[in-house]
């Protein structure tokens, strides 16, 4: 851009009154020739009777850097010298060298805000006449072609429309969390192509995430990447897995998240953005690819990624991350791979064992009725009138996962010998029943409304080291 | 005017070298065939019986197995497959 690299240059708007105000100094500046440039952020045809240049772009308003205008630069040899930042007539005559300037305007009046720092600009202006940084191939949209299709046309989406990854976006969704562009989050299964952070940003905004949700993406990444976790197994499984994220302590408040009315619902957005970011990144980084890698033979609706905060309004209740080595007040994720949700509806509980007996009746379906002795998982989600009964009761985390694991032991007559984990909880069962979950495999978490004598069952994969493991890791800023 | 937009490519910008398939041998003779256990459930019992029937043959066999179907393969039991087997047989199913 024509920036001139000496004398003065003028940053001005006409919707600003301060700008107006000072019109007749920028004239009397141009008259005595020290004054090069006037640029006009929004009508190029003010100051009236000047040779204005049009700023409507913003580019030299971004490269002086204004945050107010009116703003006068004095520049040297293409270098700044000094500026004066709305009307101050002593700053002007100082930056200027001319003492009889503006005699007859107010001493002073603040300015007004530069367009270039509207809310958003910032990284929009960086896009456009900065260096990002960004490494990521730019692909050009030519209009009128429509963004969305493109991005169809180009199977980077998971079936819904996805948000276009243009750089501003991805800049802000970059400024959302404090690592480098250029880190490695880990090499994505099943392709193991490496994923930075800016490619792990570009899939977050493509989900529809904010830039404040970035972290917990970030986080739930790292989970899903341990090799405990197996995403790979759960990316490429017949069985048809997703990816549950339960999150944990402030951020999910900070964010927004919902873990009340349809917690495990449509209507939140951060709910509903992060694992799908998640989702995004294994089908367009890893290449899971329905009927490619991913070769689930019926999938389920909550392979697009399921996402909800514990519900840690009672201190009755250790949150999932404090139960799993988090100290209190640290934001985590937990990672669970899972296969479908069923609800347990048992509206004549009253007692804690009547409410253990009923979902531990809908465990026992899980996988196959007649299948125990672990290699399966679970997650209960206790719901708030369950809850209820429980606490009154005196009841605990503890308490509820060893009862639920006693009631769902199954009588050996019923187990068929084949679907008998030969790595799971039989070997030291002995004894007329089987247990049908391994110790380890059954999660218990609080969520929903208080109304309803509902919980969830959160269907596990393969569990064990054999399988997938629920994997918990701190959220980082 | 009215500026293209830019989008930025969400994909890792590069592709797996992708190799033909191997000609599969005239005859098993000399050749070492993997039998590959990846776990699934009765995948042992249909690798003992191709071993059964190769060994009727006189065709040498290899038994590799994976820890479990649901992770990769560890690196020690590709390498024995690179550098012990001609052919591989692998139990995919249930």
């Amino acid at each position: 851009m024509d920036l001139p690299d000496d004398g003065l240059v003028l940053v001005l708007k006409e919707d600003c009154p301060t700008c107006r105000l000072i019109a007749p100094v920028a004239a009397d500046l141009m008259r005595r020739g020290d004054l090069k440039a006037v640029y006009s952020q929004d009508d190029p045809a003010f100051p009236g009777g000047l040779a204005v240049r049009d700023d409507r772009g913003l580019e030299a308003s971004f490269a002086l850097n204004a945050e107010i205008v009116p703003t006068l630069v004095r520049r040297e040899g293409g270098r700044e010298k000094g500026r004066a930042v709305g009307w101050r007539r002593g700053e002007w005559r100082t930056l200027t060298g001319l003492d009889d300037l503006g005699g007859d305007l107010p001493d002073e009046r603040p300015g007004c805000g530069s367009l270039s720092a509207e809310p958003g600009m910032a990284e929009e202006l960086l896009a456009r006449y900065g260096d990002t940084g960004l490494k990521a191939r730019r692909i050009g949209v030519a209009f009128p072609e429509d963004p969305f299709e493109r991005m169809f046309d180009r199977d980077w989406t998971d079936g819904l429309p996805v948000v276009p990854p243009t750089p501003a976006r991805v800049l802000r969704m970059l400024r959302g969390a404090s690592r480098p562009a250029g880190d490695v989050v880990g090499f994505i299964p099943p392709s193991g192509h490496a994923c930075t952070v800016e490619k792990a940003a570009i899939n977050a905004v493509m989900a529809g995430c904010r830039p404040e949700y970035f972290p917990v993406v970030l986080a739930a990444l790292d989970a899903a990447l341990e090799t405990e976790f197996a995403w790979q197994g759960l990316l490429s499984t017949t069985m048809g897995a997703g990816v549950c994220i339960v999150v944990n302590g402030p951020v999910a408040r900070r964010i927004g998240m919902n873990g009340a009315f349809n917690a495990l619902g449509h209507g939140n957005r951060a709910n509903s953005t992060i694992a799908r970011a998640l989702l995004l990144t294994a089908m367009n980084i890893g290449g899971a690819k329905p009927g490619g890698v991913d070769r689930s033979t019926l999938g389920h609706p909550g392979k697009r990624g399921l996402c909800f905060p514990e519900d840690e309004s009672d201190p009755a209740w250790r949150p999932l991350a404090r139960s799993r080595g988090i100290p209190e007040g640290v934001s985590a994720v937990t990672v669970f791979g899972f296969c479908g949700t069923g609800i347990v509806n048992d509206e004549t509980a009253r007692k804690p064992e009547g409410v253990t007996s009923s979902i531990a009746l809908s465990l026992n379906a899980i996988n196959h009725p007649r299948r125990a002795g672990g290699g399966m998982g679970a997650m209960v989600v206790v719901g708030g009138e369950f809850w209820r009964v429980y606490r009154e009761a005196g009841w605990d985390r503890a308490g509820i996962e060893a009862a639920l694991h006693k009631a769902t032991e199954r009588p050996r007559s019923e187990i068929r010998r084949e679907h008998v984990d030969a790595d799971g909880g039989e070997a030291g069962a002995g004894g007329d029943t089987i247990p049908k979950f391994a110790p380890g495999d059954l999660l218990v978490v609080r969520a929903g409304s208080n109304a309803g004598l509902f919980s969830t069952i959160i269907q596990g994969w393969g569990s064990g080291p054999k399988g997938s493991q629920p994997v918990t890791r701190e959220v980082k800023p | 005017m009215i500026d293209n937009l830019v989008l930025l490519d969400p994909t890792p910008e590069r592709r797996r070298a992708m190799r033909g398939r191997t000609e599969p041998p005239p005859s098993l003779d000399g050749v070492t065939v993997g039998l590959v256990d990846i776990r699934k459930h009765q995948g042992d019992k249909v690798l003992d019986r191709l071993e059964a029937l190769f060994g009727e043959r006189g065709v040498e066999v290899e038994r590799l197995a994976k820890p479990t179907y649901t992770k990769p393969a560890p690196d020690d039991v590709i390498d024995r497959i690179a550098a012990r087997c001609d052919v591989v047989v692998e139990g995919l199913a249930d």
